[in-house]
């Protein structure tokens, strides 16, 4: 009877399947060689991302990167990492299980996330990352288009999340 | 809300995500062991606490994690200007001094 509503039609979120997510901390003038490794150009720009294929990379700070691929490649990331270690030193930190993604779409996608994202939003260009908080808990926000954006966040900090979010969610069902 | 603009990030990004850290451009004595008491309580706890413009230290804590400086006004709150850890405190009160 009072099943949480978790989609209608102008906004669903739902929880993504496992991916294997990696920080990696590397000098910005060792960037072509990071690049090399892991297959794609990283950005440069702080919030800038860059995808190819099924790996996906953003910027979150001046030297350090989010590296998103299939969870079964990252045994093959992680090695590929060490095997240029010796010559190029850098930190590649596996964060897979740390955290959940959760994905927010619909046209008003932005306005549910303005709940409790301090961000100016209709800044945010698609393709673009940040970490920020959404209310108390700190996340990674993905934007993937106008109405499709990702919340990474930390699996002790979920529970929070996902509650504030399923509230909005009826709220705006409600039409409040 | 109060907007900070974050010289690594290049971007103007809500308070929420910085942190205050004290008072900038306190260099710690290469040896402490040559200090006197004196000398090493005023490095530890004294502080210039001025009036008006006031160099300081934030991180972007909730961002890209970096530590920045800032020239704040502690009576109106007001940020003239944010710049790199490691730079020169900008000689702000001349620069922006008007002719009478
Ligand atoms: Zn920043």
């Amino acid at each position: 009877m009072n099943a949480p509503v978790k989609s209608f039609a102008a906004v669903s979120v739902a929880v993504l399947p496992p991916v294997a997510r990696l920080n990696l901390r590397i000098a910005p003038a060792d960037l072509d060689t990071a690049s090399a490794t892991f297959g794609l150009p990283l950005p440069g720009k702080i919030g800038q991302g860059q995808a190819k294929g099924d790996r996906a990379a953003w910027c979150l700070g001046p030297d350090e990167w989010l590296l998103h691929a299939p969870e079964v490649e990252q045994a093959a990331i992680v090695a590929d990492f060490a095997a240029v270690r010796a010559l190029t030193p850098h930190s590649l930190t596996v964060i897979s299980d740390r955290e959940f993604t959760i994905a927010i779409t619909g046209p008003s996608a932005q306005e549910l996330l303005s709940v409790a994202c301090p961000l100016d939003l209709l800044r945010m260009a698609p393709g673009t990352a940040k970490r920020t908080l959404f209310d108390s808990a700190q996340v990674v926000l993905i934007r993937d288009s106008d109405d499709a954006f990702r919340i990474e966040v930390w699996r002790s900090f979920f529970p929070h999340v996902s509650e504030l979010l399923d509230i909005a969610l009826r709220e705006f069902a409600c039409g409040l | 809300m109060l907007l900070i603009h974050c010289p690594y990030c290049v971007d103007t990004l809500p308070e929420l995500e910085f942190a205050y850290a004290g008072e900038a451009h306190i260099a710690r004595p290469a040896n402490p062991m040559s200090q006197s008491d004196e000398e090493w309580r005023d490095f530890l706890f004294i502080r210039s606490n001025p009036r008006g413009l006031h160099a300081e230290r934030w991180r972007h804590i909730h961002g890209c994690g970096r530590f920045f400086n800032a020239l704040r006004d502690t009576v109106s709150d007001k940020f003239s200007v944010t710049y790199k850890a490691g730079r020169p405190r900008p000689d702000l009160e001349k620069a922006v001094q008007v002719p009478k």
